[in-house]
């Protein structure tokens, strides 16, 4: 019965589908990638835009095909069949016509990826380690060992915390700085994930890998564990706050993972959210 | 003396006596074992994608709760969701859709088709039977035993990959899953090996490779692709047998291995499998369409030699399902590069098959629909696979939901569909009676528009970042999975339909006809009785 009442009103509701996204996280019934938050993600929108406008009219150009021999070849209107089943011309025009596509394609393709792939001169680097089944993060360059970032239970979600999503000390990063980050695992594979930065990184036992992102804004952004980790794999959140320089060098010296730090992030928050408020 | 030595041949076993089933050398009733081995694991494997949509139709945990509801494996925690997950891809795959394909329409129309009496080795095909349930029966052991710590089953997703599925399950579960595997590849190279010696031996006269309708050739390449890429998943299934069992450490980093040379092993087999699952779907749907529309198969060759292409290509592209393990850059843009070269075949595919019915007299009887409908869902799923191809946008799209409607509106709706469209195609053939073409077209319609209510929307979850293999997901993602869950709804009714038209047509018993499709069916199994004689072709049929 709960069932069908949701049902009805997701139903009646079905205009949330062209809702305002929300930042960092996602929107019901949205129907696009998250809002870019990074250089990165903002040419993944580019090229998934480019992409929807190739695939979209091939779609529909078989559709219409099919549509038209379906009314204009059905036994009714053409009740002798023709006996032709070659013709070159069409058949090199259709192995033709998609390679020139695909190549098309790989030329906004390649760059996005050696773009994402090779890692600029960073301003510092974060290392994120996946556990069974939270996440440990480290601040190598400001000597900040690691502290374990654990999602929130139900139960202790405070104001403004996202079941599933929010976790109880979050990763920092200041905002347009580049972020060089470094994910490894300590029993099996987790994925660091971040949907609005267009990063996701398998973290496997064994070995480093690297990504690279720089935050265009600030704010509070939310990803989830990308790689099946066993039975709380959906249960092991991440959180990264962008913040100004000045509040990450505090929270730097508040020393992360501890009430402090956590304190000094809710006020920069909500001191965020007022300033937001009041220029709407 | 030979008028007794046909009679003799032209006997008829009892429908009832045991023998002729266990025993079986026969390749229509290997293929008929087969056909309802399908049935029952496809019932089984759809039993827990319903769990699956059950569990997310809204947020929080509606059936894997961790209470004890006394339905042991099925309905416990989340790790028993993801045994579930599990397990439906493992039984979609390897016990209800080869063998479907492969093992009952392969069985059933590769000797007729090329006008031979039987398999070359009827023996050896009675084995690759009878060895599926026995796997089949390990792996639902697996579900009632410890997998990960005190937790039935193993939940470590299809792709079996370690330390989870090493040191993450340090249960007997995933050793009986590698048993049934190892037993369901042994089965599957068998059946490889017979389909490659009758194809080319055991044409009849006059039939070249180049006359060979495209169904034996779509069969041709599936095993090929079997036959090369089975045993490298046997070698990674041992490794992962060792490396829980006897002290190697092939991929436990701590001993010098690497996890990610498994998922390369297993994707060199991985990726030829998908298309295993999907070429003869391409030969079933070549002869419906033209026979449907009166027309022969445009573009023959360009067929044939396409679904080669796809074969071959199929064994070089296995990394793009692994573009965020941290490959070097160089070889993510090869993989993107090849990858994207198997859209020109299966274009060409898709197109050849508008043009066969271009021209045409189409008649849209049930078989047609399906063929329909599968090429139009094989596009969509087509087009999201170039996109998907592209290293720089799977960064955002692996393992998110966007990558299940892929490989769904592939296989769940292509796949599926191409199965569908071949046992209302063949029906009449096999079990000798008709139909009712209402109650079917009334499935397909059920399907058609359930299908496409579960797995479009999950392009938008996806694009949104839900990750794959969740049992509970971040509350944004609510309004398209209940949507989704409503769809298993509309595609279940049509699963009761399937049932109620194959009890219909066994109830009313009217009697096939050799060839019920007319003249666009000109194939050599029409040439026969439905359903053809015990013994068929005992002078062999020439071919001009």
């Amino acid at each position: 019965m709960r069932f069908l009442t949701a049902f009805a009103l997701a139903a009646l509701t079905s205009a949330s589908a062209f809702a305002t996204p929300l930042d960092g996280q996602p929107t019901d019934g949205g129907i696009n990638f998250q809002p870019a938050a990074t250089s990165i993600m903002e040419r993944i929108h580019d090229f998934h835009i480019l992409m929807l406008w190739i695939i979209v009219p091939i779609t529909l150009l078989v559709m219409g095909l099919l549509a038209w021999v379906m009314v204009r070849y059905g036994r009714k209107a053409n009740p002798t069949p023709a006996k032709w089943s070659h013709n070159t011309l069409i058949e090199v025009v259709w192995t033709g016509l998609p390679v020139l596509i695909l190549v098309f394609i790989a030329v906004f393709s390649f760059p996005i990826l050696y773009y994402q792939d090779e890692i600029p001169e960073s301003d510092l680097t974060v290392k994120a380690v996946g556990y069974q089944w939270y996440w440990g993060y480290e601040y190598p360059d400001q000597e900040v060992g690691e502290y374990i970032s654990t999602m929130v239970a139900d139960e202790d979600l405070q104001d403004g915390q996202l079941r599933n999503l929010s976790v109880d000390y979050p990763m920092v990063v200041p905002v347009g700085a580049t972020v060089r980050l470094q994910v490894a695992a300590a029993d099996v594979i987790h994925n660091w994930a971040m949907p609005a930065f267009g990063t996701k990184m398998d973290a496997i036992p064994g070995r480093i890998n690297e990504a690279w992102f720089r935050v265009d804004r600030e704010g509070v952004f939310y990803g989830q564990c990308s790689e099946l980790c066993g039975i709380r794999h959906a249960f092991m959140p991440i959180e990264v706050h962008v913040v100004s320089q000045e509040a990450f060098d505090a929270w730097i010296a508040s020393g992360p993972g501890s009430d402090e730090s956590n304190e000094l992030l809710a006020e920069y928050t909500a001191a965020r959210e007022t300033r937001l408020a009041q220029l709407d | 003396m030979s008028a007794d030595a046909a009679t003799h041949d032209d006997h008829t076993p009892s429908l009832w006596d045991w023998k002729r089933w266990v025993y079986s050398t026969n390749h229509k009733d290997i293929g008929t074992m087969y056909l309802i081995f399908a049935i029952i694991a496809g019932v089984i494997g759809g039993a827990m994608s319903g769990l699956i949509r059950w569990e997310l139709a809204e947020p929080g945990l509606q059936v894997f709760t961790g209470e004890d509801t006394g339905w042991g494996a099925l309905f416990g925690n989340e790790h028993n969701y993801n045994v579930v997950t599990t397990m439906h891809g493992l039984i979609m795959i390897f016990f209800m859709v080869m063998p479907a394909m492969i093992g009952g329409f392969g069985n059933w129309f590769v000797p007729l088709m090329i006008g031979a009496p039987d398999m070359a080795f009827p023996r050896m095909n009675n084995i690759s039977f009878w060895l599926l349930p026995a796997a089949f029966a390990l792996a639902i052991i697996s579900l009632f035993v410890p997998g990960a710590g005190a937790d039935n089953g193993f939940g470590g997703g299809w792709v079996l990959y370690p330390p989870l599925s090493t040191l993450g399950h340090s249960g007997p579960a995933m050793d009986l899953l590698i048993l049934s595997l190892h037993i369901a590849g042994i089965s599957s190279i068998l059946g490889a090996i017979n389909f490659i010696t009758t194809i080319f031996n055991m044409r009849a006269p006059g039939m070249t490779l180049h006359k060979m309708p495209l169904f034996v050739w779509s069969m041709l390449v599936t095993v090929f692709l079997l036959l090369l890429a089975v045993p490298v998943l046997a070698g990674a299934l041992t490794m992962l047998l060792t490396d829980r069992n006897f002290g190697t450490s092939f991929f436990d980093p701590a001993g010098g291995g690497d996890p990610v040379m498994f998922q390369h092993l297993f994707w060199f087999f991985g990726h030829p499998e998908v298309y295993i699952l999907i070429l003869p779907g391409f030969g079933i749907i070549s002869h419906i369409v033209s026979t449907f529309s009166r027309k022969p198969v445009f573009g023959y060759l360009g067929m044939a030699y396409a679904m080669v292409a796809i074969g071959f290509i199929g064994f070089i592209v296995w990394a793009h399902h692994m573009y965020t393990v941290g490959m070097p850059v160089d070889l993510k843009a090869y993989f993107v590069a090849a990858t994207m070269v198997i859209a020109v075949p299966t274009g060409i595919k898709i197109f050849s098959w508008i043009a066969t019915m271009w021209g045409g007299s189409i008649e849209f009887r049930t078989p047609m629909l399906w063929a329909i409908g599968f090429i139009f869902l094989f596009t969509v799923g087509g087009v999201t696979g170039v996109v998907l191809a592209n290293a720089g946008i799977d960064q955002s799209l692996h393992d998110t939901y966007y990558v299940v409607a892929h490989f769904h509106y592939v296989l769940s709706l292509g796949a599926v569909f191409a199965i569908f469209a071949g046992w209302y195609y063949w029906y009449e053939k096999i079990f000798g009676v008709k139909y009712n073409s209402l109650l079917a077209r009334l499935q397909f319609f059920f399907f058609f528009v359930g299908a496409n209510v579960i797995f479009f929307p999950q392009h938008f979850l996806g694009l949104q970042g839900m990750p794959r293999r969740y049992v509970d997901y971040a509350d944004g993602y609510e309004y398209w999975n209940m949507i989704s869950s409503w769809g298993y709804v509309i595609m279940a009714i049509g699963m009761l339909l399937f049932f109620a038209v194959l009890i219909e047509s066994m109830i009313s018993r009217r009697k096939g006809e050799a060839n019920p499709w007319g003249e666009g069916a000109t194939t050599l199994e029409w040439t026969l009785s439905s359903p053809p004689p015990f013994h068929q072709f005992n002078e062999l049929p020439k071919i001009k």
